[in-house]
């Protein structure tokens, strides 16, 4: 049994770019040393279904994959996504959400509703991080960098700022989107330190 | 040099340093990515084929000729394949020949949850069960050494969690093998039933030699911290099990799964006062070490059905519900969708509005045709299945004397996957079925694949596209209509066409699939006028995640739009209009 393991759950819907951030992740935590696994379910992604990737480091780790009450992060990145991932997570797991909704289906063709209550119930049960990421990238000139202010969100709210994290943007984001990525990662931190 | 490897992508770098020369697979989630990480190793040579059952005669094939061969698959590949693979055990092989097969507890994109290690027993092969993504790509290695010592094909099996899942990986040096030099050997490769007697008898006895080396096999490990408490387990489970028992919990790990080792299974259950056998879906192990006198816990406790995990299976041992904080709402369901632009989209919004019909559908992204809004299929079984399920019916409904129309439906990777035999049977037997072919001139559902009718091979080389309506009209179907279903009002008419019309015939539905990446589009999009919107929904009901309804009226997602204006089409007040050159 492996109690020093820490398990971070990414959760959105299909091409919101969690899978950059699980790489710029898993980069920064196998640069400082640590054994590392991560398992993505990314079946239907394309087809705008709900996604979902797991990173778990420690100084060994056996399972790349959590079930019910066992994850100590998680980052969604869109509100609907939290609540129904939220079950994942630790009795004092804390959420960083994204303040944005994409209407599933069901509800875009008015067979269901979006509720409006989603991050006052979220906070109830855990501590939530929420501010619109969507907003913050505009502001920043770039809607797509709206990944990374949620990875630099993560970092301050997990108290992981100890990792090399300039470097590991640097080894997977394209050089000519590399200063963008960088001041994204800072508003994220800021966004989270000013809610913590 | 260490990497941070899926275990698919693992297994991709084992078979190059294994010095495979010839691989053939069929793709199928979760084990396409072996395939599509093929490419940087110029010393293999690759392909798609058709369909399983053809890429595993193909790597059969290759390694009769002398160089070692793979085929992948996902679970129900095997399937299609089983006929080549339970022969070759029989014939065994001349380089080795490894067979790839991917589960997928939970189907997170699957029909079925089979457990493919059954197919070991089975057919009567030697197989591997990898744990994380340095499994994968040790054990292929041993793979092929076991296939040529024992000069039988290895199953190599692989879950869904073991492939997608990344880890720290150790690469290795390639291997260079000298190619054999080829002899005709009838007696081997000839499988006519006095053949078949003499390997009859070789199998068992091969059976008896892997049972041996299933003993020393380097990848069955018992790692002994106590006593008390023993855990044999293989595959993903291994994972879990190491996860959630305690401390001094001692492990018998099965890498080496078909035949199993059981003097060491025995010694292990003997140094400990319970034992427990940890297994994802089927007893598979358990049964096996049940029938040899040995007792343990297994599936009294751990569940047999869906993925397992650590928190399921510490419920399963100590009987308490995983401890989480109650949110007080709950998701609204987020099923995949037809993407914005598809062109299934046309087609089954033409379909559901007809009445008296019924559509057999198949797998792929039309799949996504039979859910709500749409909700235009009454049935879907498995790949190729669509045009003879669809025969069926109209016989039945003959029989009974029921008037309807029928449609079989697929797509154009299906359509040579195993639907041209459905094209034959409904001519020759005189089916009152009208078969159509979606064809969007790819692989779509797997993450766009190259198929026979697309032009292009695996590798990137320039290919003979096979013509879908040649092979209609090859088979002696008289009129083959081709329509693009982003007209709706040609769609309408050509469906009409084709029922009305007495010869055999067939229709082809015919515009590429959005995702293509080297298909360049107008950039375009559609956009309501919220003035002439007079909310009758219509537009909702082509079921597109870019239409919506915001403040009582219809609005379109201009990020998602691309100005396919099958919306357009169908609303009655004009009230959507298309914006172009972006
Ligand atoms: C026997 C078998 N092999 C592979 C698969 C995986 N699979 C599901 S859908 C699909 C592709 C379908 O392609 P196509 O018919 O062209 O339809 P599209 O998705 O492009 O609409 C594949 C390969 C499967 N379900 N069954």
């Amino acid at each position: 049994m492996s109690s020093d393991v820490r398990t971070i759950v990414l959760a959105g819907v299909g091409g919101q770019g969690t899978i950059l951030v699980s790489r710029v992740l898993t980069t920064a935590l196998i640069d400082a040393g640590y054994d590392v696994k991560m398992s993505e379910i990314h079946g239907m992604a394309q087809r705008g279904g709900s996604v979902s990737t797991t990173v778990r480091y420690g100084k060994k780790v056996d399972a790349p994959l959590v079930g019910k009450g066992e994850a100590d992060i998680l980052v969604a990145f869109e509100q609907m996504e939290a609540v129904r991932h939220s079950s994942i997570l630790k009795k004092d797991g804390i959420i960083v959400v994204n303040d944005y909704k994409i209407m599933p289906l069901p509800v875009a063709s008015g067979a269901a509703e979006y509720p409006d209550n989603y991050i006052e119930a979220l906070s109830k049960a855990f501590r939530v991080i929420a501010f619109n990421a969507g907003e913050a990238a505009m502001a920043l000139g770039n809607a797509r960098v709206m990944n990374i202010i949620m990875l630099g969100a993560m970092v301050e709210a997990f108290e992981m700022e100890q990792f090399d994290w300039d470097s590991a943007l640097a080894k997977q984001v394209p050089p000519k989107f590399l200063d963008i990525n960088r001041r994204a990662f800072e508003a994220g931190r800021a966004l989270a330190g000013r809610k913590v | 040099m260490s990497q941070f490897l899926s275990g698919n992508e693992a297994a991709a770098r084992g078979l190059y340093e294994a010095g495979v020369r010839v691989g053939s697979a069929y793709p199928g989630t979760p084990s396409t990515e072996i395939f599509e990480n093929l490419y940087p190793y110029e010393s293999i040579y690759h392909e798609w084929a058709p369909n399983e059952k053809v890429a595993a005669e193909v790597a059969y094939g290759a390694s009769i000729a002398g160089v070692r061969a793979v085929t992948a698959m996902k679970h129900v590949g095997l399937n299609v394949a089983a006929d080549p693979v339970f022969t070759a055990a029989y014939n065994g092989v001349g380089r080795g020949f490894v067979i790839i097969s991917a589960d997928d507890p939970s189907m997170h994109s699957s029909q079925n949850e089979q457990d493919n290690r059954h197919y070991a027993r089975a057919a009567k092969l030697p197989m591997f069960e990898p744990s994380d993504s340095q499994d994968c790509l040790a054990m292929i290695r041993e793979a092929y050494d076991v296939s040529e010592r024992f000069d039988i094909p290895v199953l190599f099996r692989l879950t869904t969690r073991v492939s997608h899942s990344r880890s720290i990986v150790e690469e290795g040096e390639p291997l260079v093998l000298e190619p054999l030099a080829y002899k005709r050997d009838t007696k081997k490769y000839i499988a006519s039933p006095a053949n078949a007697m003499v390997h009859r008898a070789q199998l068992e006895e091969k059976m008896k030699d892997l049972a041996a080396y299933a003993e020393t096999c380097p990848f069955n490990t018992i790692d002994e911290r106590g006593h008390k408490v023993g855990v044999i387990s293989s595959g993903g489970a291994m994972m879990i099990a190491r996860e959630v028992f305690p401390e001094d919990t001692s492990f018998l790990k099965l890498g080496f799964t078909h035949p199993l080792p059981m003097k060491l299974i025995r010694k292990f259950a003997e140094s400990v006062e319970t034992l427990y056998v940890v297994e994802e879906l089927d007893p598979y192990l358990e049964e096996q070490i049940r029938a040899a006198g040995i007792d343990c816990i297994g599936k009294a406790i751990v569940p047999s059905m869906y993925e397992l995990n650590p928190a399921l299976l510490r419920e399963a041992l100590t009987g308490r519900k995983p401890e989480t904080a109650e949110v007080e709402a709950s998701a609204v369901p987020r099923p995949p969708v037809l993407c914005p632009g598809c062109p299934h989209r046309g087609f089954f919004y033409t379909l559901s509005k007809r009445k008296n019909t019924i559509i057999a559908g198949d797998i792929g992204c039309y799949t996504l045709g039979g859910s709500p809004p749409l909700s235009a299929l009454d049935s879907v079984v498995c790949m190729g299945g669509g045009f003879s399920v669809a025969m069926g019916m109209a016989k039945a409904f003959e029989q009974i004397g029921e008037d309807k129309t029928i449609f079989g439906v697929l797509g154009d990777s299906t359509f040579f996957h195993s639907g041209i035999t459905g094209v034959v049977e409904i001519l020759y037997n005189k089916g009152n079925v009208i078969p159509v072919v979606l064809d969007n001139s790819i692989t779509s559902m797997t993450g766009q694949q190259d198929n026979p009718g697309t032009g292009y091979t695996l590798m990137g080389e320039i290919a003979e596209a096979v013509s879908i309506e040649s092979v209609f009209r090859a088979v002696g179907y008289k009129k083959i209509f081709t329509v693009d279903p982003q007209d709706l009002k040609a769609m309408r008419q050509t469906i009409e066409d084709a029922v009305a019309c007495r010869e055999p015939r067939a229709i082809i539905v015919k515009r590429p699939c959005v995702l293509i990446k080297r298909i360049k589009r107008e950039r375009a999009r559609c956009a309501v006028d919220r003035d002439k919107c007079r909310s009758c929904k219509r537009c909702l009901s082509v079921g597109c995640p870019a239409v919506f309804f915001k403040d009582g009226r219809s609005t379109i997602d201009p990020n998602l739009c691309v100005g396919c204006t099958v919306c357009l089409q169908v609303c009655p007040f004009d009230a959507i209009f298309k914006e172009e050159q972006l």
